[in-house]
């Protein structure tokens, strides 16, 4: 099997995974420590390439009363770093068909009421693995600025650690994720390329030449391919 | 600061004059001299003959028979007790939650047909999610759906299958019309039409993209809708093997609880294996840019069965793979920044390939590269060459790394490279099986009742894999599939339950005993890689 390689000569570290101490090479994320400690992930695990927020961790480091949160996957071990998978976090999610809203700002407040209970902590924020102003996205969503909400969010992995520490309990990236469908649904115009081809496409325009195409000898084919 | 990256930072101290001129230009028979020079298909090394099954005779990496060629996880299958009834009697089985299989289980349940969805991992944990670049669809008033197809049939050096490619190009608009219908944010240009832009190895700007997060942003969406449509959802409950039905049909299949390591009983009217590539058997020794359960399952229990497989000695080693720094190797970097105007340089500072050539091109030019003495170190004792994305500023404005690949520049600095200004050390990566189960249209295979969709099938694409056209073919194919794997289930003419058994597995087991008689062979499905250090710990 294939090794994640630890550098040349990497320094051993004392690191606190899931509560006991182990002592690992340096240069090593926290998914890999895990492994390296003889640990089985399978809750816990994803994509390993930062896009598919399975891996939500939590982790303390000496010293300091700060709280921190991370993606395993993408994560270096560090000194004396005590830290712990968060697989899943319970959130709430609304059942909703996003083509079939007729006022989707409205709706907003049936499929989410605590969305404008915001009490501007902003923790959200603060534990955001990706950097993401959740707060400002948040009531980007009660005010119905869902163009800004889209900007701002693009890059959530739907990991749910603002949830683990919303004071008003709410699911802020479930939330953003209903205000990006709204606007791409129903606030932007349906593509003028995409529903001229559609047209195209119905009335038979390119049956022809793909027909054409498919009664050729392979050889055939492949000459009138090769050429760009 | 770690070693590690003080290393880095003095390989950085060290970089060369990047020469910018063009690299020399390649003929046709040149390319296909690279290709069997250095490509890892062509390479002799690691591979065997398959000894058993449908595919008898064909050379194939040893990691792949290895998955083929496997003893049952259920040992001895005959002697495990079957339950008196099933845990769940369905039209549609579907193995495997990624992006043709979330498709497949949202259009199977607009026929009526009761449907479950089992998956090895979450729903949505797949290489769809992962998709960087975008997905091919001829929209351009240049461009056409026949274009489309002769540039996929180039592509895949005249080796994919004509009739699967014309349904793939024809029903793409259609397919990417349901998504922006659901909110799926592609990016747009400044009339609002879809904006198109160019990808290795095309004629056309055919790539929609939503920027570099297209996979996800797919995800997302369909994975919310799949979730509040009813269809009962198993997770972390991979199929570990296929059941038969009266006259060698499929008829269900075994999935195991990981958790509670419990077996669920399935009785299906049709069965539709949508589990994936095989990234993680890290074939060839390759570092690989695939999902954690990239480990070929469905192939291996589709082979059992007796389902011929295509173009399995065929894989895409994506050129672009962060090979520096190690705890990031196999990453990729989306091909999209090539069409965009980052350059490849080797140790030397000049530029060896044409960036826009086909995948296996590039791979395989900065497999000579390196094998020749052109490549960089790496404190780890990889090699690799430079990918400058900082070309991509100077030529299209300060900026557009920022707008375009935000996620890659966010990756990257996690890890202390600024990749605006500074190049990556890239290498190629195990990305994507182009080969897989043969089947039709409608994702028959040859066994009656079992359907395969997505990266587990084979024959479109046949020998190389434009970027791109692997989205469409999920979406495509996720589409037709569940359609007609629903549609033939619900017609299926009705069976008992003490007609399904295990009559292919034993066959399957004497086969390999004749052959393999006293040589051990691994079990199968795979599952899940293990990465875990085999010594003792180092408990503090």
């Amino acid at each position: 099997m294939f090794k994640y390689e630890k550098p040349d000569n990497a320094r051993m570290i004392k690191v606190g995974i899931n509560g006991k101490d182990w002592s690992v090479p340096e240069g090593l994320t926290m998914i890999q420590a895990m492994w390296y400690t003889g640990h089985e992930v399978i809750h816990g695990i994803g994509c390993l390439g930062g896009v598919c927020g399975a891996c939500a961790a939590v982790y303390r480091m000496p010293g300091d009363f700060h709280l921190h949160n991370a993606l395993a996957c993408q994560t270096l071990v560090r000194e004396n770093m005590a830290f712990s998978l968060i697989p899943s976090f319970p959130s709430q999610r609304a059942d909703y068909k996003i083509e079939a809203i007729a006022d989707t700002k409205e709706e907003l407040f049936k499929l989410y009421p605590e969305s404008a209970t915001c009490r501007n902590c902003n923790a959200c924020t603060e534990v955001c693995p990706q950097g993401i102003d959740v707060r400002d996205a948040v009531w980007r969503s009660v005010f119905g600025d869902f163009k800004g909400v889209t900007e701002e969010t693009m890059s959530c992995v739907m990991c749910g650690l603002c949830v683990s520490r919303c004071i008003a309990e709410m699911a802020p990236h479930e939330i953003a994720l209903y205000a990006r469908r709204a606007y791409g649904s129903q606030e932007l115009k349906f593509p003028d390329n995409l529903l001229h081809r559609m047209e195209k496409i119905q009335s038979g325009d390119f049956d022809v030449e793909l027909s054409r195409l498919l009664s050729l000898s392979p050889e055939m084919l492949k000459s009138e391919c090769e050429a760009k | 600061m770690s070693q590690d990256q003080k290393t880095a930072l003095s390989l950085y101290d060290h970089l060369p004059t990047f020469i910018t001129d063009d690299p020399p230009s390649l003929t046709s028979e040149q390319r296909m001299a690279l290709l069997a020079r250095y490509y890892p298909d062509y390479r002799p090394e690691g591979k065997t003959t398959l000894r058993v099954g449908p595919n008898k005779g064909n050379v194939v990496p040893e990691e792949i028979a290895n998955i083929l060629e496997t003893r049952s996880r259920l040992l001895h299958p005959e002697k495990i007790e079957r339950p008196v009834e099933p845990d769940i009697e369905v039209d549609l089985l579907i193995v495997g939650g990624g992006g043709a299989g979330i498709t497949a289980a949202l259009f199977a349940k607009e026929t009526g047909a009761s449907v479950l969805l089992a998956t090895k991992l979450r729903i949505g944990d797949s290489n769809t999610v992962m998709a960087e670049g975008g997905i091919q669809v001829a929209l351009g008033d240049d461009d056409s759906p026949a274009q489309h197809l002769k540039d996929a049939y180039r592509g895949g050096h005249f080796t994919g299958d004509p009739e699967l490619l014309s349904v793939l190009v024809k029903e793409g608009p259609e397919v990417i019309s349901w998504l922006v219908r659901k909110g799926v944010l592609f990016d747009r240009d400044a009339h609002g039409s879809l904006a198109l832009r160019k990808g290795g190895g095309t004629t056309r700007p055919r790539l929609i993209s939503a920027k570099d997060y297209t996979g996800l942003e797919l995800v997302r969406v369909l994975k919310e809708d799949l979730l509040n449509s009813g269809i009962p959802l198993w997770e972390f409950s991979p199929a570990v093997e296929l059941l038969e039905g009266p006259d060698g049909s499929c008829a269900g299949a075994v999935l195991l609880d990981v958790d509670s390591g419990k077996l669920k009983w399935v009785k299906a009217r049709s069965v539709l294996l949508s589990t994936g590539g095989t990234g993680r058997l890290h074939i060839g020794g390759f570092a690989t840019s695939n999902h954690f359960g990239a480990t070929g399952d469905g192939l291996g229990m589709a082979y059992r069965m007796g389902s011929p497989l295509l173009h399995m000695e065929s894989f895409q080693y994506h050129p672009t793979g962060v090979i520096y720094p190690s705890e990031m190797a196999g990453m990729l970097i989306t091909e999209a920044v090539r069409g965009a105007g980052a350059r490849l340089y080797n140790k030397e500072g000049k530029r060896f390939v044409n960036e826009l050539e086909t995948r296996d091109i590039v791979a395989s030019a900065i497999i000579r590269e390196c094998s020749e003495g052109r490549g960089v170190r790496t404190p780890a004792g990889h090699f690799g060459v430079y990918l400058d994305l900082a070309a991509i500023d100077r030529d299209m404005g300060e900026g557009t790394v920022a707008r375009r690949f935000p996620n890659i520049l966010k990756l990257m600095s996690k890890h202390d490279v600024d990749c605006s200004t500074h190049p990556i050390l890239v290498y190629p990566t195990l990305h994507y099986q182009n080969g897989g189960i043969s089947a039709d249209k409608e994702g028959r295979t040859p066994i009656k009742h079992l359907y395969v969709a997505g990266e587990t099938t084979g024959g479109l694409h046949g020998k190389n894999r434009l970027m791109g056209n692997s989205l469409l073919e999920v979406l495509v194919f996720g589409h037709r599939v569940g359609l007609a794997a629903a549609r033939e289930g619900m017609s299926r003419k009705p069976f008992s339950w003490q007609e399904v058994g295990f009559g292919h597995v034993k066959r399957f087991e004497r086969e390999l005993d004749s052959e393999f008689h006293g040589v051990e062979r691994p079990e199968g499905p795979l599952l899940f890689p293990d990465y875990r250090r085999k010594t003792s710990g180092d408990n503090a």
